[in-house]
Order: C-alpha cells, then sequence, then structure tokens
C-alpha cells in the first residue's frame, strides 16, 4: 500500500491530471455520478422515474425534480450511462485498483488486511470494533454525499477544478468544508495517546 | 466514442495520481485535517495552484479551448454543504472521489462509506424540491463567478481592473509558495530533538 510519492512529485503529478483533464474534455468532478448510480437503480426498480421527453432539452424527463433539472441533464446521464463523466469515474477507480496492484507493500499481508477495515488512527483512538467504524463511515457517507449535492460538488469539482479556474464557489466551498472538518477531526482523533499536543 | 476513450485515459490518471500522492488514504486525510500531517495538504495546493498556472497560461496562449471552461455557481448552499462535507470528510477520512478509489484499492470502510453516500445522494433527491425553495439556494455574487477573467462569455469576472491571466498566476503562484511554505510535519516531538538548544 506504500507507494506514496514524496509530496512534491506527487503535486506534480495530480496538477498534471486536473490540467488535461481540462484542456482536453472539462473539468473534473466526481459525486454527480453517486446521483447518476442512484437514478440507474430507482429506474430499474420504477420505471416511470425517467421517460423520453420532446419538450426537455436533453430529450429525457424525470418525476424526480432534482433528475428533471437543467432540461433533464441528469435523467439523460442516468439513462444513457455510455457517458463521459459517468465512464471517468469508473475509470478512475480502475486507476486506483491498478496503482495498487503495481506497488510493492512494506507490510505485511494481514497488516494490509486491518488497514483495509480502519486507518490507524481510529484505532489508536476507538479501538479495533470492525461495526463502530463501519456505522461510522456509513454515516460519514450519507453526511458527505447530501453536503456534495448541497453544494453542488464535492472536494475535486469545487475545491481542485473550481480554485483552480478561480471560481468563487470553489473558495467559499471549501471555507465550508475546512470550517467543519479541522474542529471536528481535532476533537475526535487528538487525545493523548495520538500525540496530540 | 472519442469521448468515452478520453473518459477512460482522463479517468485511469486522475485515479492512479490519487493512489499514489497518498489521498486514498483515510489514515493520510485524517493526519492532515488534525493538522499533524501536511504532506497531503502540501501536494494538493501545489497541485491546484500549479494547474491554475498552466490553465491560464494555456488560454493566454490559445492552445486551452475557452468552452472547456466551466464554473459552478456560487450559493447559500455551497458554503453549507460544504460544511455538512466537511463533517463526514473528518469523521471518515474519505470524500466522495477518494472513497470511489479506495474501495478499488480493497477499502471496506470505504466501501461502506460509498453505500452510506448513496443513500446520502438519494435523500438529497427527494429533498430537492424542498430545498429548492428556500434561502439555501440564493446566490451569491451573481452565482457564476471567477475571480479572474477567464474569456469566457458565460461567466463575469469579479475582478476586472487587472489582467485575468496575471491575476490568476499571481493566485495559482501564491498557493503554490504557500504549499512550499508548509511544514510536512507538525509533531512537536521532532522539532524539540533536534533544534532545542540548551538554555545555557
Amino acid at each position: 500500500m506504500n507507494a506514496r510519492l514524496p509530496w512534491l512529485a506527487g503535486g506534480v503529478l495530480l496538477a498534471m491530471s486536473f490540467f488535461l483533464a481540462v484542456m482536453l474534455v472539462k473539468p473534473i468532478g466526481v459525486s454527480t455520478q453517486f446521483v447518476i448510480a442512484d437514478a440507474m437503480v430507482w429506474n430499474q426498480i420504477d420505471d416511470t422515474i425517467i421517460t423520453k421527453s420532446d419538450t426537455n432539452k436533453k430529450g429525457y424527463a424525470s418525476s424526480n425534480a432534482y433528475l428533471n433539472k437543467s432540461g433533464g441533464k441528469y435523467a439523460k446521464n442516468a439513462a444513457e450511462p455510455m457517458n463521459y463523466s459517468f465512464i471517468f469515474v469508473l475509470a478512475m477507480m480502475a486507476g486506483a485498483g491498478l496503482s495498487s496492484l503495481l506497488s510493492s507493500s512494506k507490510s505485511t499481508p494481514a497488516q494490509d488486511a486491518k488497514e483495509r477495515e480502519m486507518p490507524q488512527v481510529w484505532r489508536d483512538r476507538f479501538g479495533s470494533s470492525k461495526t463502530l467504524r463501519y456505522s461510522a463511515a456509513f454515516g460519514a457517507g450519507f453526511l458527505v454525499l447530501f453536503g456534495a449535492r448541497l453544494a453542488g460538488g464535492c472536494t475535486s469539482g469545487h475545491m481542485m477544478s473550481g480554485i483552480m479556474q478561480t471560481s468563487l464557489s470553489g473558495y467559499i466551498f471549501t471555507i465550508g468544508v475546512f470550517a467543519t472538518a479541522i474542529p471536528v477531526a481535532m476533537m475526535m482523533f487528538n487525545s493523548k495517546s495520538n500525540g496530540a499536543v | 466514442m472519442t469521448k468515452i476513450m478520453l473518459a477512460t485515459a482522463l479517468g485511469l490518471f486522475f485515479g492512479f495520481a490519487l493512489h499514489r500522492v497518498g489521498a486514498t488514504s483515510p489514515q493520510h486525510i485524517i493526519n492532515m485535517l488534525r493538522l499533524k500531517d501536511l504532506r497531503l495538504m502540501k501536494t494538493i495546493l501545489f497541485a491546484i495552484g500549479l494547474s491554475s498556472v498552466v490553465l491560464f497560461l494555456g488560454l493566454a496562449l490559445g492552445f486551452i479551448d475557452v468552452s472547456h471552461i466551466s464554473v459552478k455557481s456560487a450559493y447559500v448552499g455551497v458554503l453549507i454543504g460544504g460544511g455538512l462535507l466537511g463533517a463526514g470528510f473528518a469523521i471518515a477520512g474519505l470524500c466522495p472521489g477518494t472513497s470511489l478509489a479506495a474501495a478499488a484499492t480493497g477499502r471496506k470502510d470505504a466501501m461502506v462509506f460509498i453505500l452510506g453516500g448513496f443513500v446520502g445522494a438519494f435523500a438529497y433527491m427527494l429533498s430537492f424540491d424542498f430545498i429548492s425553495q428556500t434561502f439555501l439556494m440564493d446566490k451569491i455574487a451573481g452565482g457564476k463567478v471567477t475571480l479572474a477573467v477567464t474569456g469566457s462569455a458565460k461567466y463575469q469576472a469579479l475582478i476586472t481592473s487587472v489582467s485575468g491571466t496575471a491575476l490568476a498566476i499571481g493566485l495559482g503562484l501564491a498557493l503554490m509558495a504557500f504549499a512550499w511554505w508548509l511544514p510536512e510535519e507538525t509533531s512537536p516531538k521532532n522539532k524539540t530533538d533536534h533544534k532545542m538548544v540548551p538554555a545555557e
């Protein structure tokens, strides 16, 4: 798992990925695809959710107001999953998986398996209960994606791509994120055993 | 079809980079957010600054099509949503992009996080009708605006007295310099071991 680049080399690599994306197609974004995946499943269960439309600009409509907004943009992407943004996210997962396979681990397989359940910093603070870690991860996932959709983007879309373009929304989003993330992380994880100041 | 090939190549590259910089590790994210280990913050700030410099150079020199610029709207919900996201980000050490990438490397906590994410996104879909009628959608400074002039007719710039290229490159360089200046680790132990000189 330890394939980590020095911070500067990592920064250059990450910058290249942001830049190439905007040069060749458009800025990177991820969190919308959670909505698209939800809509695909929902439409499988109830096929009246997404319908073809002659009046909507994108050719699709939805009984759900969110999927129907912007001329049915999300409805269309859920109906036609072979679109740029959805494939981009699937490929991103493949890229991370590939990098992980190609990297040599400094730790033993048993240590790696333990790390994949929870990070050491969590184990030091809250113990090794999987139930606790997974419950917290589920709740955090809910908060993060609800928050990302309310904000209209996430760390990649708002913070990275946004500030890269000097978007006002990117700066506002970043202030909102760190205003809660830093105090919450300090309150949750800083204890004597974790080397707090 | 070209679009799909580009999506594949760019997605592979981005996922690879996220893993190699350590962003898929909740350990690194949490230690960054509690200001213990700032390497990831240095990486991310430097990457944003550098890509911004190259983007605005590219726009000025004409090798980047201005239509590729895509600016999101600024409204009250951006700040509030960012705050909600920040809390979950700190609890789990994962965000939408890194949770998917981390799950692909076999992380089980990231897989559970994604399930929670699907439910959270669904809850937003169901509440959008209501939320869209509240102050949360009130625009800030006109919504889809940038600080620097991008040259795109779609997005207004807030600062028009300075050249957009110069302003954006200045901001980008400032971010890179800040990233360079930040310490890698803030653990007081290491510093006292090496730097403390006896008061005598």
